[in-house]
């Protein structure tokens, strides 16, 4: 390994030289007169965040705390689903009987993968999930159960929201896998799931 | 120190380049469809963006104070990031960071790297480093993936190979991957790239990325993406390396709420990118359990103390700037000889030589504009090009070549009145040979370059203060002999020069 620390020192000292006559300036201060709260009314918001998903191509089911065991069950119905892989920390009581719930040991089989968030964005339709990187990434479809009260209108509520969780491993997914490096035609599914179903929960 | 730009310092002058690139149509045909359909795109999503100005200036303004204090934001990066159990390198340049990366790749015994599109890897020319000491880079994102196959050159910061279509993507693609059959539709040529890409994401232990955002409050990384590539580079490998040049780091993670709502609108024309991650350092049982980042200045400590054109550093690499350019839609990127093209690349390449290279590039505008108009940041390109063609100018005078010499003996001609009489009375006596039917077509020497496509109207037979004059002493002799009237206006016919 090279001795990077001079190396370190000079660039450190090169910054402050060419630094040398910058007023100091507080960061608090910085202007932000951005959008930082909501704008629209609940129903709105829940709205907003369907609709874009659907603008994304993914499929939405509304469904109740006692209607999610069944509404997930439709969904795996749906999509031809026997199996399917389910994060840590997703409440079993939500799942319904008679589905083969997979191992991470036959994730790359598996054909599909379940997973609660951690936060929504309406205005983005953008869905943040903690760890479960891999499980959420390699099968062929993802179904995201999402509450409705964790659905926010706007980036900034999201950030204010997930500022606990800084450090922690965070995936902001909006809709399934694209690309559009061909063409610029928007092409569904390259690598990550090429499906994505989301169940809105009201509580 | 060596700074490299990609090839940058031995690609030919721009001007040059763009000729053979304007001749070739179907390149021009794919180029401006596809800068059409994400300038549409994006109009449409920045449009409804109804605080976008507010987010800019805010953008602008956290980058500024961060390059103001890059010392204290990058030391906090490194501080947090390797408590979180990342390991920070720093480069000066593209010779050390590719040391650096060998180093850690060879130390793993890898033989083969996964990697995720960085702009930054090429410009360090990394993939000949690694292919040199017999590693083998994968390029992961379609684009660049298109552009590895095809032994290509990319063409623009976020769709590099834009200046592919779909015909000529797939004969690279059933050449390089051995396949008898492939459709040309975009989903078939997806196909073949999630097939052929797979087995490599599952078995490669070492992945490779950029970064967009380093966020100094956390030690955190944030990458950006939409395929999904850079997801599994980022979480498959047992290895990841990040590299990333110093001005990529931004103070705290809530700061990320302006820029993630910059970027994707500005770079693909959506809301959001399908993908982002978040990382920082190494987290026990979740992705690469070795993880290090190089942290890269190869010239951009020089750009900082340009006050002029320091604000170069605030880029996302969004390419907007291009897509709106009216030079780079007809040249296509491959004219800038630079992997950044564009108007951000006409201020950042020859920046990063210290304008030792790439001299052409600041010409390559029209200056009209429209890329300060779409710049997330609010980089004032046009400002920064004029302030770099000013250097270049100043460098060329220090020079004795014509054109300099030239400058100064018309400052000399232009300085007194005299001098400047005759001068023309010498230039009306010495054009005859070039003026032919009323215009003067071709001149010789340096000035021909000038007359190649323009005509010139010959210099009169008597300039409009020699008629004033004449007319001055007419009208003196006039106004002796009384009942005349002298004419107020000078003849249209005649064409004046003062």
């Amino acid at each position: 390994m090279p001795d990077t620390t001079n190396t370190r020192e000079a660039i450190l000292h090169r910054i402050r030289t060419a630094n040398a006559d910058a007023p100091s300036s507080d960061y608090a201060l910085i202007e932000r007169a951005y959008q930082q709260s909501a704008s629209m009314d609940r129903a709105e918001i829940l709205k907003t965040f369907a609709d874009r998903l659907h603008e994304y191509d993914a499929h939405v089911t509304e469904a109740t705390q006692q209607t999610v065991p069944a509404a997930i069950a439709e969904v795996l119905r749906r999509n031809h689903q026997h199996s399917a892989i389910v994060a840590d920390g997703f409440p079993p009581s939500s799942l319904p009987e008679g589905v083969h719930w997979q191992q991470e040991s036959e994730l790359n089989t598996a054909e599909g993968a379940i997973s609660g968030c951690e936060v929504a964005i309406a205005h983005t339709g953008t869905i943040i999930i903690k760890g479960s990187r891999r499980i959420t990434l390699l099968p062929e479809r993802l179904l995201c159960v999402v509450y409705a009260s964790q659905v926010v209108e706007t980036v900034p509520e999201a950030f204010a929201r997930l500022q606990p969780l800084a450090a922690e491993p965070l995936t902001f997914i909006s809709g399934p896998s694209a690309t559009a490096d061909i063409e610029m035609t928007r092409i569904r599914g390259v690598h990550g799931p090429r499906f994505l179903d989301v169940i809105l929960l009201q509580d | 120190m060596s700074i490299r730009v990609g090839q940058a310092a031995e690609a030919p002058p721009f001007q040059k380049a763009a000729l053979p690139l304007l001749d070739d149509t179907q390149l021009r045909k794919n180029v401006r469809h596809a800068t059409n359909v994400i300038t549409r795109k994006r109009a449409a999503v920045v449009g409804e963006q109804h605080d976008w100005q507010q987010l800019r200036a805010s953008a602008s303004a956290i980058k500024e104070h961060t390059l103001r204090h890059l010392d204290r934001y990058l030391e906090q990066f490194e501080k947090n990031c390797t408590a979180a159990g990342g390991h920070v390198h720093w480069a000066a340049d593209a010779d050390e960071a590719n040391r650096i990366i060998l180093d850690l790749i060879q130390q793993q015994g890898g033989k083969e790297i996964i990697k995720v599109k960085t702009m930054t890897s090429d410009e360090i020319s990394l993939n000949p480093a690694l292919e040199a000491a017999g590693i083998h880079p994968h390029e992961t994102d379609l684009a660049d993936m298109i552009i590895q196959l095809g032994r290509d050159k990319p063409s623009h910061i976020v769709v590099p190979a834009l200046h592919k279509n779909r015909q000529q993507v797939r004969e690279i693609f059933m050449r390089e991957m051995g396949l008898n059959e492939l459709g040309d539709r975009p989903e078939d040529l997806t196909t073949a790239a999630r097939n052929y890409l797979r087995e490599k994401f599952l078995r490669v232990k070492i992945g490779f990325s950029g970064a967009n955002y380093l966020i100094a409050e956390t030690g955190g990384v944030c990458v950006v993406e939409s395929e999904g590539n850079g997801r599994m580079c980022l979480t498959l490998p047992e290895t990841l390396i990040t590299i990333a040049g110093i001005e990529k780091v931004i103070p705290t993670f809530r700061d990320l709420e302006v820029f993630l709502q910059l970027l994707p609108r500005s770079a693909t024309g959506e809301r959001m990118n399908p993908y982002n991650s978040l990382w920082t350092g190494v987290h026990k049982g979740e992705g690469p359990q070795n993880f290090h980042v190089i942290l890269l200045d190869n010239g951009r400590t020089r750009i900082l103390s340009d006050q002029e054109s320091r604000q170069t550093l605030r880029c996302i690499r969004c390419g907007a700037c291009q897509n709106a350019c009216p030079v780079y839609r007809q040249t296509s990127g491959l004219a800038y000889g630079s992997i950044y093209a564009g108007p951000i690349g006409a201020i950042l390449t020859p920046q990063l030589f210290d304008m030792q290279h790439a001299q052409t590039l600041p010409y390559a505008s029209s200056l009209c504009g429209a890329c300060y108009e779409v710049c997330p940041v609010k980089i004032n390109i046009p400002e920064v090009l004029i302030h770099l063609r000013g250097r270049v100018v100043r460098e060329q005078q220090s020079s004795a070549n014509l054109e300099a010499i030239g400058m100064k003996v018309m400052s000399r001609i232009f300085s007194s009145r005299r001098t400047f009489e005759s001068a023309q009375r010498l230039g009306r006596l010495g054009q005859w040979p070039f003026v032919s039917e009323g215009w003067v077509k071709h001149l010789p020497g340096m000035l021909g370059n000038w007359t190649e496509v323009r005509d010139l109207r010959p210099m009169p037979a008597q300039t409009f203060r020699t008629w004033w004059k004449n007319r001055q002493k007419q009208k003196l002799k006039l106004e002796d002999s009384p009942g005349t009237q002298v004419s107020q206006k000078p003849g249209l016919k005649e064409n004046h020069h003062a």
